[in-house]
Formats: C-alpha cells, structure tokens, sequence
C-alpha cells in the first residue's frame, strides 16, 4: 500500500504536473496567438448578430 | 422538393418511442403491482401514467401534423425550434416559486421546530432535500435547459438537432424531478447530499441527460457558424461532466427492481470522496459553469456590448474546468480523508480564485461603455449584481476552504450563508435576467410587462438576500466559536442546546430573508405571467394601469 502511494504521488507530482502545465500552456499559446486576433474579435461579437 | 405531394408517414422515432413507451408504461403496471413500498409502488404507478400519456401525446401530434416535418430554414433564415425553450422557462418559474416556499418553510422550522407538524412527511429532513433540489434541480435545471437549447440555437444559426429528442429532454427532466420530490417526502433516499434520488429515478436521469447531450452536440455539429461560441464551450462541460458526477456517484445495486432500495459500490471513506468528488463539482459545474454559459450569452446581449476579452474568456473556461475538479476534498476537512487529499483540495480551491476572478471581471467589464444601462435598466442591473456575488462568494469559497478557516466554519452556518450568497445572488440573479431577457424573445414581445415590477423583483430581493446572508455569517461565526470555548479547567464552555438556542435570532431574520426572495420571485412570475399574456405590448400602453407601463 505504501509503495503504491509513493509510486503514485511521485508521478502526479512530476508527469502529471508537467501534463498539466504543458495543457495550460497550449491553452494561453491558442488563446494569446497573435493569428487569431480577428477571429476572437469576431466570436466576441457573436451574441450581438441578429439573423 | 421534388414531390408535390408528401406521403404522411410517421418518423422512424415517433414510431420507436410510441411502441417503447407503451412496453415500458406495461413494465411499469407490473412493478407498481408488485412493488415492495407503498412509495415505489406510486412512482411506478407515475411512471405507468406518463409512459401511456407519451404514447397518446406522439399520436396526437402525429394527427395534428403537416405530413412534413418542420423545415430547417424558413426564407434562407433558421426556424429556430424554441417550444421546448417555453415549456423550460415556465417551469423554471414554477419550481422556483415551490423551491423557495419550501426553503422558506424550512427556515420557519429552524426557528420554531413545533411547523414540522409533526408528521413524517414535513419533517426537515424530508423538506431540506426537497428545497435543494427544487432550487438546484429543478429551477436551476430548468433554466439551464432553456437557456442552453436557446443559445445553441442562436449561436449556431440553425434549427435545434431532433424532432421528438429535445421534448424527451425536457419533460422527461421535469418527470425526473417530480419523482425526486415526491420521493423525498415519501422517505425514498439514498441519503447522498444533492444526489438523494434512489436507483430507478437515477437510471431514467441518465437517459434523459444521454438525450441532452446528444441533442446539444448534434445541433453544434450542424452548425452555420465555423466558431463555436465561448457560453457554448460552458454549456458542453456542464453536461458531460454532470454525466459523468451522476455516474460515479450512483454507482449503485438495486436490492430488487420491485424494491426503491440500493447499495453503494463504494464503501467508507473512499464512499464520502466520491459524494464531495460529486458535491462540489455539482457546484462547479450546475452551478458555476452553465451560469458563466448564460453569462457569456445574456450580459453581452442585453448590453448590446461585445465579450470584454474573448481571449480571456477561453483562458477562463479551461482554467476553471481543470481546477474545479480537484476541490472536492474540502469539504472532508480533519475527516479520515487522508491529509494529502485534504490538503490537495485545499490548494486547488484557492488556486481556483483566479480564474473565478478572471470570469467575473470579464463579465463586468463587458459593460464598459455601457454603465450607464445600469441606471435604466433593471435587468441589466440584476445580472452584474449577480456577476458581483459570484466574485463575492468565489472569493468566500477558497478563504472557507482553508484548514484553519474551515476549523471554524465548517459545520456552522456560515456554509449556508455562503452557498446562499452563490445561489440567491449568483444563481438566483443572472437566472432572473435570463429569465426576463427570454420571456419577451420567446413571445415576440417588445420588452417586459413591467420594468418597474422588475425593479420591485431587484430590491425586495436584494433586501432579502443581504438579511439573509448576513444573519448567517453572524450564526454561523458565533456557532462556531461557542462550539470550541472553553473554560479555565479545561471543560466546554457551552452545551449543544446553548448554542442552538443562541441562533433562534438569526434563523428568525434568515426566515425573513427568504420570504423577501420569495416576495421578489412571486412578482416576476406575475410579471411573466403579464408578458405572455399580451399586457406589456405597445398596443396595450393606454390600458388600465397606466402607472406600470415600462419606464423606457
């Protein structure tokens, strides 16, 4: 019980961790990205159409 | 079209599900006939009527029908489906009312225990129940459903995906909920906080969540639009992770199918983790995440304002659904919970102010250029009120969430004082707005009966909502500081009954509180009522009550 523990904790506390803040890097590089600048302006307004 | 003339057929679905509810109406005859309960025995029985009544419903329509289905765009524009939007709404509305009346009851009974009549049935611990989940559940639920079934629709410029599948979800949701209640105050329980429905009501609501969800992604995949809108994003992880809460949580064996009694798979502490596991993400993600849906939707509509940082707002969402999820644990503070998952739990609560934060100020911010609405427009007023407790009671949230803090406050009044300020201000609020946004829409009406009754809403409520958490905080701190007094030698200071009977004030005025909620909510139904009806439309401005025509 104690070896699974131990196993467990150390990798949460390195592979998941860096899985972790490898998605939330992805997430800010896909939300940041200079590219998508007009289209988020655009999803932005996206409410405000009316069909 | 290249036939004139359309043979009249019925759908492949209308026929499936016609045949299948009159099996399942027979299936249930018998489980009501041999039923273990008397309480099982009626909710077969409801099950039997609401299955044969599905049947005569499908064939009626099919009566009453065009031999076409309805088309999925009228003149180049989308025939947007939104009867099951007002079925929503309307029952939205009327659970309301019932879940806040029943809250009120309770509060009264906390004060003067003698209003539990002494009957099994208005117990408190039959009602409690009852209240939370006709607010969560059923109010909360209800405008979940119709605001998501909307804003899908309209986000994604096309027709909501299903014929007969997007009523299966509403009344079959609204069906799920009459089992619950009735359930609860028959004794049928499984005794999980939030989740008390027993196995049979879980099964069906796992059904009709299947159907929601499939209804939600199809009408998403069809889409018109190439991006999908952010409130969209919100209202998927609501579902599937509902889905998945319900799954795990009611992992269950029935003892019998002619029985309402189950067992857990889970056992223990590892039983407990899996109910918070649930418990709190019910929070995260009814509470918090179909809201910030509606947020994202209505408070930039109603502003005539575009999202303040959409960017911000994808940060938000993936932010806030990878922390949420890991803060169960607080809620087993100095349990047998092993200390590392308390302390996990704790930490991520806190870590999950930023993003909290970062919503709710985008949320605000949307309002820039536009403040002045605030002024003249009262349902405007009513959802950046509610923006503000969210920040309010996310901020409360991870502070209680802290071992030393939860020391004090956990199991005191104060947590009730907290979930209420999230659920009457947060909740409650941006619910209200959506409300008042969609009557008018979904009735082709120019605006509210009345924006006057609507202020009167906002600050009989408002009224109600500060008596009602501040008298909890006080409760609840002093509940918490009589219960780890102690004397000179070493002894309890107080006694259990001293500190309730130091309460009795405070429940008093909390009982207050929720009957103000309640007085604001009973005029927006009226309110509602109005605007259906007709009364608030231009033609009507010179009618009888010329004092309640809209200010604008």
């Amino acid at each position: 019980m104690n070896e699974t523990y131990r196993m467990l904790a150390e990798f949460a506390q390195t592979w998941g961790l860096l899985y972790f803040v490898s998605i939330f890097a992805g997430v800010l590089v896909y939300a940041l990205a200079p590219s998508r600048r007009g289209r988020f302006d655009a999803a932005a307004r996206m409410p405000l159409q009316e069909d | 079209m290249a036939h004139t003339i359309q043979l009249k057929r019925m759908t492949t679905s209308e026929m499936g599900l016609a045949i299948f509810a009159a099996l399942f109406s027979l299936f249930a005859l018998v489980v009501a006939a041999k039923a273990e309960t008397s309480g099982y025995a009626f909710h077969a029985a409801i099950f039997t009527l609401a299955s044969a009544a599905s049947v005569f419903a499908i064939a009626n329509r099919y009566f009453n029908r065009p031999a076409a289905l309805p088309p999925q765009e009228v003149d180049g524009r989308p025939n947007y489906n939104f009867g099951p939007v007002k079925f929503a709404t309307i029952a939205s509305v009327i659970w309301g009312i019932a879940g806040f009346a029943v809250g009120v009851v309770i509060a009264l009974q906390l004060a003067w225990p003698g209003l539990n009549l002494d009957l099994p049935w208005t117990s408190f611990g039959r009602l409690r129940p009852l209240h939370t989940s006709a607010v969560i559940f059923a109010f909360g639920g209800n405008v979940l459903i119709a605001t998501s079934f909307y804003v899908v629709q309209r986000t994604s410029r096309v027709r909501l995906a299903g014929d007969l599948a997007p009523w299966f979800v509403v009344l079959g949701y609204n069906l799920f909920i009459v089992i619950a209640g009735t359930g609860y105050m028959l004794g049928i329980t499984q005794g999980k906080e939030y989740a008390e429905p027993e196995w049979y009501a879980d099964l069906f609501l796992t059904i009709v969540w299947v159907v929601y969800f499939l209804v939600f992604l199809a009408t998403i995949i069809k889409r018109k639009e190439p991006h999908i809108y952010v409130a969209n994003w919100f209202y998927m992880a609501f579902i599937v992770t509902i889905a998945v809460l319900h799954l795990g949580n009611n992992a269950t064996i029935p003892v019998s199918v002619f029985s309402p009694k189950s067992y857990i798979v889970w056992a223990g502490v590892q039983d407990a983790m899996v109910q918070w596991w649930y418990g709190h993400n019910a929070v995260g993600f009814f509470l918090t995440a179909g809201f910030l849906a509606i947020m994202y939707y209505f408070i930039p509509k109603r502003a005539n304002r575009p999202v303040y940082s959409y960017r911000l707002s994808i940060i938000h969402f993936w932010a806030l659904i990878f922390l949420y999820i890991w803060a169960g644990p607080h809620h087993l503070h100095y349990t047998a919970l092993p200390d590392w998952a308390q302390t996990l739990g704790m930490t991520f609560s806190v870590m999950l102010w930023m993003p909290s934060w970062g919503g709710m100020i985008n949320g605000l911010m949307t309002l820039s250029g536009a403040w002045d609405k605030l002024r003249t427009d009262p349902v405007l007023r009513m959802m950046v009120v509610s923006v503000a407790f969210y920040g309010m009671s996310t901020f409360e949230g991870p502070l209680m969430s802290v071992k030393a803090v939860n020391s004090l406050s956990h199991y005191t009044d104060w947590t009730i004082g907290h979930v209420h300020s999230g659920a009457l201000g947060w909740v409650g609020y941006v619910s209200f707005g959506a409300i008042y946004c969609l009557v008018p829409w979904l009735w082709n009406r120019r605006e509210m009966y009345s924006l006057r009754l609507i202020n009167w809403h906002f600050w009989i409520s408002t009224l109600g909502i500060v008596l009602y958490i501040t008298a909890m905080w006080v409760s609840g701190i002093l509940q918490g500081l009589m219960w780890r007094a102690y004397t000179t030698l070493g002894f309890l200071e107080y006694s259990f009954i001293e500190t309730v009977e130091a309460m009795h004030p405070f429940y008093v005025i909390r009982a207050l509180g929720g009957l103000l909620f309640l007085g604001g909510a009973l005029i927006m139904a009226w309110n509602v009522w109005r605007t259906i009806a007709g009364a608030g439309e231009p033609a009507s401005k010179m009618g009888a009550i010329p004092a309640l025509v809209p200010a604008e």
